[in-house]
């Protein structure tokens, strides 16, 4: 186990930069998550961690020892592929112990580590069987034993679970949690899956473009993303957006959305009197049937029963949205209802994105 | 901010060490060295020493011999009628042995992507005419048409083809045909494995999502078939015809070029200049040519596909 | 309907059985001669089967004629060709799969250049180069020039079967602790074996066949191969039809033998080249 710093990464591929300097610290037994939209770079990260792919600047050190240099048998660290990449000519056990036969390991020793890995993956009645006999999620399985009989200093997975069934990958979701309880191994995850994000991470790391936008726990994400990417990209249903121009006038602030609508805010934010910005709101905060003050009237345009809650498309104005309640009551739900958007609950972003 | 450009620019410095860097670089060419070497030192030298004896007198049997002598060769050959004729044969052996070669090659392909019992063993037998040497496939149609030991030219006769059975390859008109009978004979199973590999590469679930849209088996040929095939059949087809402009094993087998000459293309015409008549100046001039229009037909070949491509 | 497709598969198999008919009936017509007797030869010309076959022209050939030692000289320069093939070709496809360097452009390019050498013009050459080395006249000599030039093809051969398998494979191994030429060895060249059994039986057949560069190197009958002897023995018993389709029937079973065994792999071995996994 081990810590990995990498420090001022730059990656490009001939002429085309890809990552603009990365900076991160992972400490020792933390398990880290890399989420992004597809082409940010989470691949090419990892697999620099991982040796495959030459550093263009910047350091990369395993344990307080730069690595840059080293070829990936060196650095001692394990992988798991999205398709597996398991040998297809070697049966299971062959598959799991390669590395070990690689690194000459004694055979009583490779024996046991294999037995046991095998036990704690379910995988002991399918050691003979080749690749190609198997099912999806125990070529999965393989490729995780292939990859903790080693215990490597890191783990490094891409996108590990995304060819699996929804059933099985929820389930091999809370395996890899187990297992990293108890190897507490460091690891290193990319996925597209919101939810693998927000339930296997320590730390959530969000990319854009080549660039980290947010580092934190994945509850920090959610209640308080950094921009706007984050704030968009993090929580499904996404985050509504309202654009608009930020009025203040004494102790209290109107924000005029485009459509004409005027929303009164309860305080101020930082933002400058007449400055363009955006305001967000997650869906579950939007307050359907709402009395009182500082409501309005918007119209549904759809309702969407996912049988935990209740998805309604919202209108105001010209401006669409899309609130999330548990209540089974707006089931039936037409014309128009009475929302609130509650001040606390309200994100502001200033015209750069960042959030104020 | 230049300096910004700069590094967004990838002109950043490479911070391998410079031995890791040498070793990162030079592994595919410690890959293809030996081949390399080998192709080099066995043909790329001996073809350059080729090209320079275009420009000299070389004669094996004239001690004399071996000067410079410029143009020459080329001067002779631009007056030469054999070579014309010789041209204009190549082409049309090399035509008609590519084109029927490739139509029956296709439709063997297309025969054997369809299971059926005993498709495993038709397609060993099918494939057997190319594991024949090539000058023993020359000298096998060679009995064929003869009609000393041969069946064929009796079988034209009982068809009334031919007014008594003799040997079409010393007939003028018809010489050129054995030659090429037999290389489609040789190379359909060529045309044949490429083609039927390709085929088998072509995901089946296309055919059933065209057949669901309602296309009829020409139309899935053509919408689906033809186009998976299309890069396949392109190095194929050049390929093969560069290969079939050079290869004179057949002809010199069966039938020497001859009768008069009615069956000479370029690539036996030299081999003739400089084994029968051991003037190596005369026949490297004849090959040089040769060269160069392959050359520039392969050239065609890959700016038409460049062009094609860049189209859609 | 059904009558439509009885009518398709009936033409199917007819089709079938034109190309198979085809592709055999030269052969089978060089076999039918070489069994039948002298005497026969001409009074039962072109009959499908001779009314009594013998073996006499076999007997001849592997008696009287230098046929064996030919035999053996074609198996060993052809076989030896084939493996260096091979392994040169191997590494060289898995340089041209693998990575992306800038001298890639001009090695595929000499090497489809090498396609269009018309070999004529490189015999001279050749034997002057060779000459001083000693390497006329001999197997070496023979194996080396062959080894050149199927060499070119073969890479590409091997290339489009390494893009076949999946560079992940590589990768892990590499993780788990391989060099790039282990992973290249203990991976890939098993996964590619039905590629390597296809460039085997390709070039094996290709050095079999030569003729050219056989007759030229080679002078005297003791590094003579299958062609040359063959050749030299129709010139020489012209007249006599038996003796040289004996001569070539048995220059046909090797390569023969071997194309049966590998052709499965070349279809299999070219199908996977071009689908993933
Ligand atoms: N070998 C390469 N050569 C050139 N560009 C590359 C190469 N590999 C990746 N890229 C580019 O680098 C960028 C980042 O790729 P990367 O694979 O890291 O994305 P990713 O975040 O993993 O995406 P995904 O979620 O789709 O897997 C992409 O724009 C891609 O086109
Ligand atoms: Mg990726």
């Amino acid at each position: 186990m081990a810590s990995i710093d990498i420090a001022a990464i730059h990656k490009s591929y001939g002429i085309h930069p890809v990552l603009h300097g990365i900076d991160l610290e992972i400490k020792d037994g933390e398990f880290v998550v890399l989420v992004g939209p597809s082409g940010c770079g989470k691949s090419t990260l990892l697999r620099m961690i991982a040796g495959l792919e030459a550093v263009t600047d910047g350091e990369i050190r395993i344990d307080g020892k730069r690595v840059n240099d080293l070829a990936p048998k060196d650095r001692d660290i394990a992988m798991v592929f999205q398709s597996y990449a398991l040998y297809p000519h070697m049966s299971v056990a062959k598959n799991m112990s390669y590395s070990l036969r690689l690194r000459k390991t004694a055979k009583e020793k490779i024996a046991s580590v294999v037995a046991s890995a095998a036990t704690k993956l379910g995988l002991d009645p399918l050691m003979e069987r080749r690749p190609k006999a198997l099912s999806g999620g125990q070529r999965q399985r393989v490729a995780m034993g292939r990859a903790i009989v080693r215990e490597p200093k890191a783990f490094l997975f891409d996108e590990p679970l995304s060819n699996l069934d929804a059933r099985l990958r929820e389930q091999m979701r809370a395996e890899i949690k187990k297992l990293h309880q108890d190897l507490g191994a460091t690891s290193i995850y990319v996925t597209h899956d919101q939810i693998e994000a927000m339930t296997l991470a320590d730390r959530i790391v969000a990319m854009h473009g080549g660039i980290i936008q947010q580092v934190g726990s994945p509850l920090e994400l959610y209640d308080n993303p950094a921009n706007l990417f984050v704030a968009g990209f993090i929580g499904s249903p996404g985050m509504n957006f309202f654009e608009g121009r930020y009025l203040a006038t004494g102790d209290t602030a109107n924000f005029a959305l485009t459509g004409g609508i005027v929303l009164p805010l309860g305080g101020t934010a930082k933002l400058a009197d007449g400055s363009r910005a955006t305001l967000g709101i997650r869906p579950e905060h939007v307050i359907l049937g709402a009395e009182g003050p500082d409501t309005m009237m918007a119209t549904v345009d759809l309702v969407e029963p996912t049988g935990f809650g209740i998805i309604v498309h919202l209108k105001l104005g010209p401006v669409a949205f899309k609130a999330f309640t548990l209540d089974r009551r707006f089931l039936g739900m037409h014309g128009e209802v009475a929302v609130k958007l509650p001040v606390p609950n309200l994100h502001f972003f200033n015209e750069e994105g960042r959030k104020v | 901010m230049a300096s910004l450009a700069a590094r967004n620019g990838g002109s950043r410095r490479d911070q391998r060490p410079l031995k890791k860097r040498l070793a990162d670089a030079s592994a595919p060419y410690l890959y293809s060295a030996p081949a390399l070497i080998l192709i080099v030192t066995v043909m790329l030298v001996p073809l350059v020493l080729g090209i320079s004896y275009a420009f000299r007198d070389i004669q094996l049997l004239n001690p004399f011999s071996g000067g410079f002598i410029g143009l020459d060769h080329f001067k002779t050959l631009s007056q030469d009628q054999n070579f014309y004729r010789a041209l204009k044969n190549t082409l049309w052996w090399t035509g008609w042995s590519v084109l029927l070669q490739f139509v029956f090659g296709l439709i063997l392909a297309l025969l054997l992507d369809k299971p059926f019992y005993g498709r495993a063993i038709v397609q060993a037998l099918v494939f057997l005419p190319w594991a024949v040497p090539s000058f023993l496939a020359g000298l096998n149609w060679a009995w064929l048409f003869n009609p000393v030991v041969g069946p064929i030219p009796h079988w034209l006769f009982a068809l009334g083809l031919m007014s008594e059975p003799y040997n079409i390859l010393s007939d003028p008109q018809l010489s050129m045909w054995g030659p090429i009978i037999a290389n489609v004979w040789w190379g359909i199973p060529f045309f044949a494995i490429t083609l039927l590999a390709a085929l088998q590469a072509i995901p089946r679930d296309l055919y059933e999502a065209a057949s669901i849209d309602g296309a009829g088996p020409v139309q899935r040929f053509i919408s689906i078939t033809l186009p998976f095939l299309a890069p396949t059949i392109a190095i194929t087809v050049l390929l093969r015809t560069v290969w079939i402009s050079n290869f004179a094993d057949l002809i010199i087998v069966m039938t020497n070029g001859g009768p008069a000459d009615r069956s000479q293309i370029v690539a036996s015409y030299i081999f003739t200049q400089a084994f029968k008549r051991l003037d190596f100046g005369y026949a490297s001039a004849i090959a040089l040519v040769l060269l160069v229009l392959l050359i520039t037909y392969s050239m065609l070949i890959v700016v038409l596909r460049q062009w094609l491509l860049s189209k859609d | 309907m059904t009558a439509k497709r009885i009518a398709s598969v009936v033409a199917h198999r007819l089709a079938i059985l034109a190309y198979v008919a085809f592709a055999l009936f030269p052969l089978y017509w060089l076999l039918k001669v070489s069994v039948t007797p002298n005497k026969l030869l001409y009074s039962e010309g072109i009959k499908m089967w001779p009314s009594r076959t013998s073996f006499e022209h076999f007997e001849f050939v592997l008696k009287h004629s230098d046929f064996p030692v030919f035999f053996k000289n074609s198996l060993i320069v052809s076989g030896s060709t084939a493996i260096i093939v091979t392994v040169l070709a191997s590494l060289a496809g898995y340089a041209m799969s693998r990575f992306d360097f800038r001298g890639k452009y001009w090695i595929v390019t000499l090497m489809l250049l090498t396609q269009m050498f018309p070999l004529v013009m490189l015999v001279a050459p050749i034997f002057k180069i060779l000459s001083p080395l000693g390497l006329t006249n001999s197997l070496t000599g023979l194996v080396i020039v062959y080894t050149a030039f199927n060499v070119p093809f073969a890479t590409f051969l091997m290339q489009s079967f390494f893009d076949g398998i999946p560079k992940d494979l590589e990768e892990a191994a590499m993780i788990d602790g391989a060099t790039q030429f282990v992973a290249f060895r203990q991976i890939i060249l098993p996964l590619t074996l039905p590629g390597i059994a296809a460039t085997l039986g390709f070039v094996f057949t290709a050095a079999w066949s030569e003729l050219l560069f056989s007759l030229m190197l080679i002078s005297g009958n003791d590094a003579a191969t299958f062609p040359v002897g063959l050749l030299s023995f129709v010139s020489k018993f012209s007249v006599d039809f038996g003796q040289m389709m004996a001569a070539g029937v048995m220059a046909l079973i090797p390569a023969c033998l071997f194309f049966l065994l590998i052709q499965r792999y070349l279809v299999q071995g070219l199908t996977a080249g071009a689908v993933k996994g």
